[in-house]
């Protein structure tokens, strides 16, 4: 049983979704059982997967016994081992949050949604799991394609962002297979282990340097790093909350994953970091990422909106600490990819929890909210705390690693931009602090006591989403282990 | 010096963040505030348990855990992180007794939100005091900052939203925009961030980058009030008093103090300091603010105002103090964290006390008000005596050392910057007491007969008076432990 860890974690959930999809024409209160079921056991199975990689460092994987490079062959190491976890963790925790948003926006499509739920989510960790470049881009598509049916299904103006990112999508993955195509014209592979293996005396050829512009051009509009950013914001914005809530943490963030095993597997750091000479250029450009995120952030007056402005900003954060080119910036972009999937996924979940009790999220709608919903409110300050990157939040902890990585690259823009986006955080989320706790403005002097009712979102939404506020804590606080014991191993020691 | 290793000051932490749960839930007032009182008392108790094992010359360290490789986040009880958590401690049980004077007089709305921020706010306090290294200073410098917006905005008008804004502004500004990166610099520069004797940025730096890591955090810790970064205080006055009193004037204000100074110590060390010769740049930041707070102190008409501005200048005492890097100067520096606190937070008291029983904010609507309040009005004389400077009172003690430690180190211009902010101290404040006493009956703007604020109030303000007289006679355990501190880091 033990050794199949890594298929079960993509089987039991694609199996699962055609099951979702035939309970639903039975009796609707059968998905979302079926679902937790399914994504309990790739949870299960991935945080299992992790204690083994902690033993066995490599977890390799042959699908139908064919061996590599002609087989599909899942390779998990500390890298991927975390991100698993990641996301089969948050996608169970939204899931059971959300349930009661799901019925109340679209009871009559209970069965679709939570196959597309599931099969979104057997996309993503397929593409985490996977050791073959190919294949990747197989999972990357029932991903995406899955992600584009979930955004459509919001209101309003949600079909024509659907529309937006779906051509902007296409375009990214096709960049991808096209990069994976020309590595395979001049190495003849198409498994992660075993172009690098080839590609060293390919170092110098024109096709190389082609395929990987190409590729990281085509994971950079997927994971909608700036200026390819247009897509997310209003796809994120108009998204129904279950789904807002799923997409925004882990989509972005595994992306950033397939990004840095490009860089650290298939082209390897000697490649990217001594052969070609653009590590400075992309930081710079991850600085504009940062700073323009955080500007256009500000312009927003809508919470979701802002929320998604964020995201644009924190990819910068991750792609530029992924290029510094040293050890800590590295660990600082691995660590932010946990951190910001848990942050993102506590944001998100109190926008749901909003919208179940007051059915709108723009600024307006947000007054007397810590009167009503002192609870979730509390989870969101948390939130905020790990955004702007306060201690002892998970997030002050990644960002500690990106300054230093900034600092010992000599980068100081990149150092300015953290710091000016941490300030940033501060206004952005002290604004919508402000509106929800001041206004409406009442006379409170001489007043004893306030009848002040509470209106909570129900505890099924609510407990899920104090676990994991009090998860930002938690793992702020144990991050040294998580470094120590993980980030130490996945990143090769020839980067210092 | 030999360590013990103790989870005290972790409970020390922790005694008032646990009791939040208990004070949300609490079904009544009275239930509320004798959990309040509960944490205060165990709070107290666990500091001074801990005070014979500093005297005897042990640091107690607890480690909680390790969060980056070298930097753990760890707590350290010495003899200058026992002095300040003595005197927050014990002034959070005083103040406890006042707010409930207070609060309860004006019938203040959400009071079971203040007396939980209030407790949160205690926790980070003692958590400074106690911290081992610089990145758990910098935890719970933040958590501070946070846990007392609510309070200082407790008005929820706005106005509370104004000065809340300028609030975070200026204190979560300057922190993650000045000390984070100095923090971070240093950690590269030295690869450790545990507070040392000689201090760990020894020989690692050059002058100018040391330089500029010493602007960032004098000028980072915004807490202190170092001008141009004070005009945050004077606005955070729209809190309820009992906020101003223990938190801007004891807790919050010196912790920005306690962290600069720990810094300049335990950081860059005083050898570092004396051999790149950054006293001057110290003194002069220092002295402009003293002799700046105090002439802004004259013009201010709301008596909550003209204590913002008085604390400003004496804040910078501590710092100049320190910035001597005398001995003296420096005991005289750190003693003044206790005796600046007990006369201050009287004062406070003291303008709390009047606004509860006539509704008075402003100095030219309290003449007379000596004969209206005499209780009140005594122990603000008493207090401002000791703010002065003047015997019978304990700021005499920390005026006097910082005389000897400007002669020990040669800086006569020192000693002009203390003569003229002791007159204009004086000149501040004897007019309001003159005035509240002696004035002619045509004057005077209240009718006859006593009436005094509540007694929760008034008791409160007695004491602090007393132990600012006390305090000239018997400084200790105060004055002992920051000789100890002074001689443990000039290895005297």
């Amino acid at each position: 049983m033990s050794q199949h860890y890594p298929a079960l974690l993509v089987i039991v959930p694609l199996l699962s979704a055609f099951l979702i999809s035939a309970a639903g024409w039975l009796n609707k209160r059968l998905c979302f059982p079926i679902a937790v079921a399914a994504l309990s056991v790739a949870c299960f199975s991935s945080v299992l997967l992790l204690f083994q990689v902690l033993d066995e460092k490599v977890v390799l994987y042959k699908l139908g016994g064919w061996s590599p490079p002609w087989g599909i062959a899942y390779s998990v190491d500390y890298l991927n081992g975390l991100v698993l976890v990641v996301v089969s963790v948050v996608a169970l925790l939204n899931l059971i949050a959300t349930q009661r948003n799901v019925e109340q926006e679209f009871s009559e499509k209970i069965g679709a949604f939570y196959t597309l739920y599931i099969l979104f989510v057997t996309g993503l960790l397929g593409i985490v799991v996977t050791g073959d470049a190919f294949n990747l881009y197989v999972l990357l598509e029932i991903a995406s394609l899955t992600g584009y049916g979930l955004i459509a299904m919001g209101e309003n103006r949600a079909p024509l962002a659907t529309l937006n990112y779906l051509y902007m999508g296409t375009i990214g993955a096709s960049f991808y297979l096209l990069g994976i195509g020309y590595l395979y014209i001049v190495t003849g592979s198409l498994n992660m282990a075993d172009i690098s293996a080839i590609l060293p005396s390919l170092y110098h050829s024109k096709t190389v340097l082609a395929a990987f512009v190409i590729c990281i051009v085509g994971v950079w509009l997927k994971m909608a790093f700036f200026p390819l950013h247009a897509w997310l914001p209003n796809a994120y914005t108009y998204a129904p909350s279950a789904v807002s809530s799923l997409i925004a943490p882990l989509m972005t963030k595994v992306i950033i994953y397939v990004m840095i095993r490009l860089m650290l597997t298939v082209f390897t750091p000697k490649y990217i970091f001594s052969t070609l000479n653009v590590s400075d250029s992309i930081v710079w450009i991850a600085v504009i990422a940062i700073v323009m995120g955080a500007i256009l952030a500000l312009g927003q007056r809508n919470l979701k909106k802002m929320l998604a402005y964020i995201i644009v900003a924190e990819v910068g954060y991750m792609v530029g600490g992924a290029w510094l080119g040293n050890r800590a910036g590295m660990t600082g972009a691995i660590l932010h990819i946990a951190n910001d999937a848990l942050m993102t996924l506590c944001v998100f979940l109190v926008v749901g929890n909003i919208v179940y009790k007051v059915k709108g999220y723009a600024f307006e709608d947000l007054k007397g909210l810590f009167r009503k919903m002192p609870f979730t409110m509390g989870a969101f300050v948390v939130g905020a705390m790990s955004i702007i990157g306060v201690p002892p939040t998970c997030g002050f902890f990644s960002k500690w690693y990106l300054i230093s990585g900034a600092i010992q690259a000599g980068h100081y823009g990149f150092m300015v931009a953290l710091l000016f986006s941490s300030l940033v955080n501060v206004i952005l989320f002290f604004r919508v602090i402000e509106i929800s706790y001041y206004e409406p403005f009442e006379n409170h002097h001489g007043q004893e006591s306030h009848p002040g009712k509470i209106a909570e979102a129900p505890l099924t939404m609510l407990v899920p989403l104090l676990i994991v506020a009090a998860g930002l804590v938690v793992v702020g606080v144990y991050t040294g282990d998580i470094v120590n014991h993980i980030i130490e191993f996945a990143i090769p020691k020839g980067i210092v | 010096m030999e360590t013990i290793t103790s989870i005290k000051p972790l409970l020390a932490v922790l005694v008032s963040l646990c009791v939040v749960p208990l004070l949300m839930s609490s079904r009544s007032p009275n239930v509320r505030e004798a959990w309040t009182f509960v944490a205060a008392s165990a709070k107290f108790l666990i500091v001074a348990s801990m005070l014979p094992v500093v005297f005897n010359g042990f640091e107690i360290v607890y480690t909680v855990a390790e969060v980056i490789p070298g930097v753990a986040i760890k707590f350290r009880v010495d003899a200058l992180g026992m002095l300040f958590a003595l005197v927050s401690s014990s002034l959070w049980i005083v103040t406890s007794v006042y707010s409930i004077g207070y609060m309860r007089g004006l019938k203040e709305h959400s009071q079971t939100r203040y007396f939980c921020f209030f407790a949160l706010a205690l926790s980070a306090t003692i958590g400074v005091a106690f911290s081992a290294n610089l990145l758990t200073l910098y935890l719970f410098y933040e958590m501070l900052s946070f846990a007392t917006y609510p309070l200082v905005t407790h008005h929820q008008d706005e106005e509370a939203r104004s000065s809340g804004r300028k609030y975070l502004l200026y204190i979560v500004g300057t922190s993650i925009g000045f000390v984070l990166p100095a923090m971070l610099i240093s950690y590269n520069l030295s690869g450790t961030l545990e507070f040392s004797r000689q201090g760990f940025l020894a020989g690692t730096g050059s002058r100018g980058l040391t330089g500029v890591l010493l602007v960032l955090i004098v000028f980072g810790f915004a807490k202190a009030a170092i001008m141009p970064f004070h005009s945050w205080l004077p606005a955070a006055m729209v809190a309820p008093t009992p906020v101003s009193a223990l938190l801007h004037a004891v807790a919050v204000v010196k912790v920005g103090v306690f962290s600069v100074v720990r810094v300049l110590t335990g950081v860059f060390g005083i050898n570092l300091l004396i051999s790149f010769d950054f006293g001057p740049f110290i003194i002069f930041v220092a002295s402009a603010t003293i002799l700046v707070g105090s002439f802004i102190a004259l013009s201010q008409d709301n008596l909550k105002r003209l204590l913002a501005f008085s604390t400003i200048a004496q804040l910078s005492y501590i710092v100049l103090g320190v910035g001597l890097l005398s001995p003296q100067g420096m005991t005289g520096g750190m003693v003044h964290i206790a005796m600046h606190a007990f006369g201050k937070i009287t004062l406070f008291f003291c303008a709390g006390a009047i606004f509860v029983a006539t509704g008075k904010r402003n100095i030219s609507e309290m003449i007379g008000i000596g004969r209206r309040m005499p209780v009140t009005m005594t122990a603000f004389f008493i207090a401002s005596l000791s703010i002065t400077g003047l015997p019978p009172c304990g700021g005499f003690i920390s005026k006097w050392y910082l005389v000897l430690g400007s002669l020990q180190a040669h800086q006569m211009p020192v000693l002009f910057v203390l003569l003229v902010s002791s007159l204009l101290n004086a000149a501040y404040f004897m007019p309001i007491v003159y005035k509240a006493f002696f004035c002619t009956p045509q004057e005077a703007m209240f009718e006859k007969g006593v009436k005094e604020a509540p007694a929760f109030c008034v008791v409160p303000l007695v004491i602090t008076a007393l132990i600012s007289m006390v305090l000239l006679f018997y400084p200790q355990p105060f004055f002992g432990l920051a000789d100890m501190m002074v001689k443990s880091i000039t290895g005297g």
